[in-house]
C-alpha cells in the first residue's frame, strides 16, 4: 500500500519520468561508447560535471545548470585536445585531474547545505523539480533525434573509420557531435545516479546487451531496455525501502543484469549460435 | 556513363607531404576493366596514391579524374578495400552489417527501400562466397573471411573503379589466390577497373594487365614484362637490380634501396650489406 501511495505522489512520478528519459538516452549511447572505446571519456565528463555543479552551486545555487555547462566545456576541451583515440585518454586524464581539484576547491568555499554536494556525487532523483524535468525532456528528445539521424554514419565511423572517410562521412565532426551528446547524457544521468555512478547507466547495460546479440540495432534496443529496468527498478526499490538512496539500487540492478547475462544467458546464446552455424 | 570516358586518368600529378615529394609527373590512364598492380618499396606513396584517387587527400599538382570528374570522397564510382585492420571479437557487428555499410552506411536519417538493399547485400555476399559466415561477428572471423567481406563491402555499390590496399597481406597462399581471383572475376564480368596495391606480385601476376612501379618519386608503368626486368628496375632504383624468374615466380634481387624493397614479400633475396 505504501508503494502505491508513493507512486501517486508528484515527486515519485517526476522521478520515474526523469529516470526513464535518462535511461533511454544512456542506453542509446552506451553501445557507441563501448565501440568507440570511450568509457574513460564518460567517467571523465561525469567527474567534471561535478566540478561544474560545484561552480553552479557556488555562483547561483544551481548545480544542474553548472553541471551542464561544465560537461559541455569539458566535451569541447576533449574534442580540442584529442580526437584521436590514443591522445584522447591521456588528455582526459589531464583535464580530469585538474578539474576534480578545482571542484574540491570550489566546494570548500560553499557555505550551504552539505547534502547538496553529496547529491551531486550520488544523485538526487527525488529532488527533480518540474523545471528540471522539462529541461530533461528537451535534452532527451534532442539527443534521441540527433542519434536517430546520425545512427548509421556514426556506426560506420565508429567501427570502420577509414572506409567511412572514403565514403564521404565527416568522421571527425561526427566524433565531436557524439562527444557533446555524451556530455549532455552524462550530466542528466548524474541527476539520477550521481556523477560517480554514471557508468552504471551509460556502460553496464550496453556491455550486457552486446553479450546477447551481434546485431547493432538489437544491442542498442536491449541496452535501452536494461537501462530502463535498472533506473526505474532502482527508484521503485528505493521507495519501498525508503532509507537507501535510489542510486544504490540502480547500480545494483544494473550490475545484477550484467552478471546474469554474462555468466548465465550470454554463454547459452553463444552456444546456440555456434550450433546454428555448425 | 559514356564509355569513352576513362575510369581513371592522372596527368602530371604530384603529391607532396610536408617538404617531400612522394611522386611527381605521374601520368597514367586506366581503361575500363583493366587490372593494374601498384608496386614499390615502403614509403613510395602507394597508399597515398589510393588516398588521392579516393578524394581523401588532394593532389598537390596535376589533373586527377575518376570517371571524368575530380575525385571526391563518397563517390559511388569508387570501391575501397583498406589495409587490414583487426576488429574486436566482442564487437556487435556481423559480416553482413559490414557489407551493408558499403551500401547505405553513409546515409543520414531513416533509410527506406530495405528489401532491395537486402537482396543486393545477399547477392554480393554469395558472390564472394561468404554466405556461411556472414551472420557471425566480424571480429571472430579469420583474415581470409574478413577480407572476402571487405571486398563484398567495396563491391556492393557496383563501383566502376576498385581500389585495394594490400588485400593479400597476411593471408595464406590459398586465400591469396581466392581473393585475387574473386576480384578478377568481378572486373571481367562488370568491366570494373582495379588498382591493386601489393607487396606480393606473384599471386596476381597472371591477372595483371599493367604494373605501376613507384620508387623514390620516380615511376615506371607498363606490361609486367616491360617493367619487371633488370634494366627497367635498375634504372628506376638507380642501382643494380636483377629480376629473376624462378618457376614462374618473379624474384627481385638488388642492392641498396632495391634490396630493402619487399617485392615478392619473403621471396626477396637480399644481398645488401646495409642493415636497417
Amino acid at each position: 500500500m505504501d508503494l502505491l501511495f508513493y507512486l501517486s505522489q508528484p515527486f515519485a512520478i517526476h522521478a520515474l519520468l526523469a529516470a526513464s528519459l535518462v535511461a533511454i538516452i544512456s542506453g542509446l549511447i552506451g553501445p557507441f561508447v563501448i565501440m568507440r572505446g570511450m568509457a574513460f571519456a564518460v567517467h571523465g565528463t561525469s567527474e567534471l560535471a561535478f566540478t561544474g555543479a560545484a561552480a553552479g552551486l557556488l555562483i547561483d545555487g544551481n548545480p544542474i545548470l553548472g553541471a551542464l555547462v561544465g560537461s559541455l566545456v569539458v566535451a569541447s576541451l576533449i574534442g580540442f585536445f584529442g580526437v584521436r583515440e590514443r591522445e584522447r585518454d591521456s588528455s582526459i586524464g589531464v583535464i580530469l585531474a585538474f578539474g576534480l581539484g578545482l571542484g574540491v576547491l570550489l566546494l570548500s568555499y560553499y557555505r550551504g547545505f552539505a547534502t547538496e554536494a553529496t547529491n551531486i556525487l550520488f544523485g538526487n532523483i527525488f529532488g527533480v523539480s518540474s523545471g528540471q524535468l522539462w529541461l530533461l525532456v528537451v535534452i532527451a528528445l534532442a539527443v534521441i533525434a540527433v542519434l536517430v539521424w546520425i545512427y548509421r554514419p556514426l556506426l560506420f565511423a565508429s567501427v570502420d573509420p577509414e572506409v567511412a572517410l572514403a565514403r564521404g562521412i565527416n568522421v571527425r565532426l561526427l566524433g565531436v557531435i557524439f562527444l557533446f551528446m555524451l556530455a549532455l547524457t552524462v550530466t542528466e544521468a548524474a541527476q539520477v545516479v550521481g556523477t560517480l555512478l554514471v557508468l552504471s547507466l551509460a556502460i553496464t547495460p550496453a556491455a550486457a546487451a552486446q553479450r546477447l546479440s551481434v546485431r547493432p540495432l538489437t544491442v542498442t534496443l536491449l541496452s535501452v531496455a536494461f537501462a530502463l529496468v535498472a533506473a526505474d527498478g532502482g527508484i521503485v526499490a528505493s521507495l519501498i525501502s525508503s532509507t537507501v538512496k535510489p542510486s544504490v539500487f540502480v547500480t545494483t540492478i544494473s550490475f545484477a543484469i550484467y552478471i546474469v547475462v554474462r555468466f548465465v544467458l550470454g554463454p547459452n546464446v553463444r552456444k546456440s549460435r555456434a550450433r546454428a552455424t555448425a | 556513363m559514356n564509355d569513352s570516358i576513362q575510369p581513371v586518368r592522372l596527368s602530371r600529378v604530384g603529391l607532396r607531404l610536408g617538404e617531400r615529394w612522394l611522386w611527381r609527373e605521374l601520368s597514367i590512364e586506366i581503361a575500363a576493366g583493366e587490372f593494374i598492380a601498384v608496386l614499390g618499396p615502403n614509403g613510395s606513396g602507394k597508399t597515398s596514391l589510393l588516398k588521392v584517387l579516393l578524394g581523401v587527400v588532394p593532389a598537390t599538382e596535376g589533373l586527377v579524374e575518376i570517371c571524368g570528374s575530380t575525385p571526391h570522397s563518397g563517390s559511388s564510382n569508387v570501391g575501397y578495400v583498406p589495409q587490414r585492420q583487426s576488429f574486436d571479437p566482442d564487437l556487435p557487428l556481423r559480416g553482413r552489417d559490414l557489407v551493408r555499410m558499403g551500401l547505405e552506411g553513409h546515409r543520414y536519417g531513416i533509410v527506406t527501400g530495405r528489401e532491395s538493399a537486402k537482396r543486393k547485400i545477399q547477392e554480393v555476399i554469395r558472390e564472394v562466397g561468404a554466405n556461411r559466415y556472414a551472420n557471425e561477428p566480424i571480429g571472430v572471423l579469420s583474415g581470409g573471411e574478413q577480407q572476402r567481406l571487405r571486398i563484398a563491402q567495396a563491391l556492393v555499390g557496383d563501383p566502376k573503379v576498385l581500389l585495394c590496399d594490400e588485400p593479400l597481406l597476411s593471408l595464406d597462399l590459398a586465400h591469396q589466390q581466392a581473393v585475387s581471383s574473386l576480384i578478377d572475376e568481378r572486373r571481367r564480368k562488370f568491366n570494373m577497373s582495379v588498382l591493386f596495391v601489393t607487396h606480393e606480385i606473384n599471386p596476381v601476376l597472371p591477372l595483371v594487365d599493367r604494373v605501376l612501379y613507384l620508387v623514390g618519386g620516380r615511376f615506371a608503368v607498363g606490361k609486367p614484362d616491360d617493367v619487371l626486368n633488370s634494366e627497367t628496375l635498375s634504372k628506376l632504383y638507380g642501382s643494380a637490380v636483377d629480376v629473376l624468374k624462378v618457376r614462374g615466380r618473379i624474384v627481385v634481387v638488388g642492392t641498396g634501396e632495391a634490396a630493402l624493397s619487399e617485392l615478392g614479400g619473403h621471396h626477396v633475396a637480399r644481398e645488401s650489406g646495409r642493415a636497417r
